[in-house]
């Protein structure tokens, strides 16, 4: 139909399906098998630190969920962007599509980081500036699937919850700061920094590395497949319309 | 003064299309009747018209900034006066004195009574008083009469044709007849039906092969 | 834009229940801390400053649904949307309206119920300048959230779940001003980021309000 070929082509509905079809099993393939080879290699094949013993391991899985915590809510930003200046529809599913994955990882590093952080803190949950940073993204999360669940017009719960993912990320960083600020010096950062050459030595690093690649294709396969559903349930709800108006 | 000119507008609802291919063309000085039966889309419309919703496709011409909308819900405040509620949209639109809104809906008397003690009609009086006030050229009115005894409705019918006598414009969705020289557009042709819903603005994911 | 707030005002004032609830809620919560907590000064004074700070947060937003909904309600939304006012007007002086009926209350409020809870002399002036600087922002945050839920039915609960998050920052500088004002510490540092916070949000949350209007109204 349309013989000029952008990267916005891929925003039309049909297009992004036709594309990712294909995709789809090969990405799942492979963060599986990331994921598989990262955390076997990780959990087993890594020496105990010596002074966190066995205990560090659970990095490999606190630091890539982190890391996708706080990327998942950038795409979101990015996505949201793009539907409120070139108003693509795809854009506005896939950062529908990316919250609850994203939601997931926030609360993957939070539980990760009060398990990591038990043994030093001899409790379970310690107001740590980092994870309370994470508490507040979750519940930034939870605000912008609420709303995006309580409106009933799809385009205006794109519009509006776009306005709140642009706003809340401005006040997530403030947030951020704030608590920092709030709580500075009350723990010694160093002994949970993830600083890498204090306490990641290579022997960790690269199963690492392997860990946070396959997180990243799996955070990308489930929005891909969580997208495909988004607009499948739109195109059912507009051929019904259609049927009904017929 | 240039007149209203909608070109092939199509409007919609809740993200459903109610309407497609409204064209009409209103010089100053004439007034346009919206017919059509329930819940076609009249209410959609004069608030595209009035700038409140962009529409799925086709041009308004003044975009909204000559346009007055006065619908049902007149957004006047129960615990204020009559006349408090008016001097609030008269300044808000620049306009001096209300006591000319207030002599032509017989709001005199009731000046100092809040606006919830008013009966139904008095209470819609009020609300189109506040149509002269905002001293804009395009009246866009959703059922006015409703709730007006036949003296206020011919009180409504002069006030129209006062407004248009200066060269304004009036777009009306009514069933009453007035007695106001007017062209009449029946929405119901441009009604969007299965047949039609591609056209003008359709669904983007209504479109293309279904996987 | 004036006169879009001191019409709010007045509404407010004449209504009644709006204006004086929020106070009155502000005071249910500090009556009944040292309930929970117990009575001893030694345990009620340290808390006091954010007990205070989180009383009034939560009083703001109890009337923070009717910002817009009132007006959506009937129909003066709608035609403040078409008036020769930009939405953006119009958000601040709703957001100023707002501020006025609770958040300047509750300041001025706020140091007599500091008594209560044994907050040492000197907290109770910084309690106030802590309030009347920080309440500001979170009337624009408020606001910024009723925008939009204005068009939902049960928008309430929604509300909250939406502005509280957004209200961290303003929570951990202001409570931290009146904290060392009690204690009697330098307090420029929080006071002055919470300053800004109110400030970035005067300059830029009405835009980010008015643009969720114009979306609700459609």
């Amino acid at each position: 139909m349309q013989t000029e070929m952008s990267l916005w082509s891929y925003a039309n509905p049909t297009r992004f399906m036709a594309t990712t079809r294909p995709l789809l099993p090969w990405l799942s393939a492979l963060a599986a098998a990331c994921l598989v080879v990262g955390l076997v290699w990780g959990f087993f094949f890594t020496p105990d630190d010596y002074r966190q013993g066995s205990t560090v391991k659970i990095i490999y899985l606190h630091v890539p969920s982190a890391l996708m915590a706080i990327n998942a809510w950038f795409m979101m930003l990015v996505a949201s962007l793009i539907w409120l200046i070139r108003r693509h529809h795809v854009s506005a599913l896939a950062a529908k599509a990316a919250a609850p994955v994203g939601v997931t990882m926030t609360l993957v590093a939070l539980v990760t980081g009060a398990v990591w952080g038990s043994p030093m803190w001899g409790t379970w949950w310690a107001w740590d500036p980092r994870l309370t940073s994470f508490l507040i993204l979750f519940l930034f999360y939870l605000g912008y699937m609420a709303l995006w669940a309580a409106i009933e017009d799809p385009d205006t719960a794109a519009d509006l919850t776009s306005v709140l993912c642009l706003v809340g990320s401005v006040f997530a960083v403030l947030s951020r700061y704030a608590v920092n600020f709030w709580n500075q010096g009350l723990h010694q950062g160093a002994s949970l920094s993830l600083d890498k050459e204090e306490n990641v030595a290579d022997v960790f690093y690269i199963p690492l590395l392997v860990c946070i690649a396959g997180f990243v294709l799996l955070f990308v396969a489930l929005v891909l497949a969580r997208t495909r559903t988004e607009i499948r349930a739109r195109r059912l709800h507009a051929l019904q319309l259609r049927e009904r108006m017929a | 003064m240039s007149g209203l000119v909608a070109s092939d507008l199509a409007v919609a609802r809740g993200g459903v299309p109610l309407l497609a291919g409204v064209s009409f063309d209103v010089a100053p000085g004439r007034a346009l009747i919206l017919t059509g039966r329930n819940g076609i889309g009249k209410t959609t419309l004069l608030r595209t018209l009035a700038g409140l919703q962009p529409p799925l496709a086709g041009r308004v011409a003044p975009g909204g900034e000559r346009s007055a909308y006065g619908a049902h819900a007149d957004g006047m405040k129960a615990t204020l006066s009559v006349a408090e509620n008016l001097g609030f949209w008269a300044t808000l639109h620049g306009a001096g004195d209300i006591a000319p809104a207030l002599a032509a809906f017989d709001l005199d008397d009731l000046r100092g009574r809040a606006a919830q003690h008013l009966s139904a009609g008095q209470r819609r009086r009020l609300g189109l008083a506040r149509m002269l006030l905002t001293g804009r050229d395009i009246w866009l009115l959703d059922e006015p009469t409703v709730s007006l005894d036949r003296a206020s409705v011919a009180r409504f019918a002069d006030a129209v044709r006062a407004h248009l006598g200066r060269g304004g414009i009036a777009v009306l969705a009514t069933h009453v007849e007035l007695g106001i020289e007017a062209e009449a557009l029946d929405l119901e042709r441009y009604r969007v039906t299965g047949a039609t819903a591609g056209q003008g603005g359709g669904d983007i994911f209504a479109e293309g092969a279904v996987e | 834009m004036i006169r879009i707030l001191s019409r709010d005002v007045a509404l407010a004032v004449r209504a009644g229940g709006g204006f004086g609830l929020s106070l009155a809620f502000f005071l249910i919560v500090v009556v009944l801390v040292p309930f929970g907590v117990g009575p001893e000064t030694a345990v009620l004074a340290p808390i006091a400053p954010g007990i205070l700070w989180l009383g009034a947060l939560l009083a703001c937003l109890l009337s923070l649904d009717r910002v817009f909904a009132l007006d959506r309600e009937d129909g003066a939304l709608d035609l403040l949307a078409t008036a020769p006012v930009p939405l953006e007007g119009v958000a601040l002086a709703k957001a100023g309206a707002h501020w006025l009926t609770t958040g300047l209350p509750l300041s001025l409020a706020a140091p007599f119920l500091a008594v209560l809870l044994g907050l040492p002399a000197p907290g109770h002036l910084w309690l106030a300048v802590s309030l009347l600087v920080g309440t500001p922002a979170l009337s624009l945050i408020g606001t910024f959230g009723a925008a939009l839920t204005v068009g939902l039915k049960r928008g309430g609960l929604l509300l909250s779940l939406l502005v509280l998050p957004l209200y961290v920052p303003t929570l951990i500088f202001g409570a931290d001003v009146a904290r060392r004002g009690a204690e009697g510490l330098a307090l420029g540092p929080p006071l002055a980021l919470l300053g800004a916070v109110t400030a970035g949000c005067v300059a830029l949350l009405p835009f980010a309000t008015a643009a969720a209007l114009r979306v609700s109204l459609r």
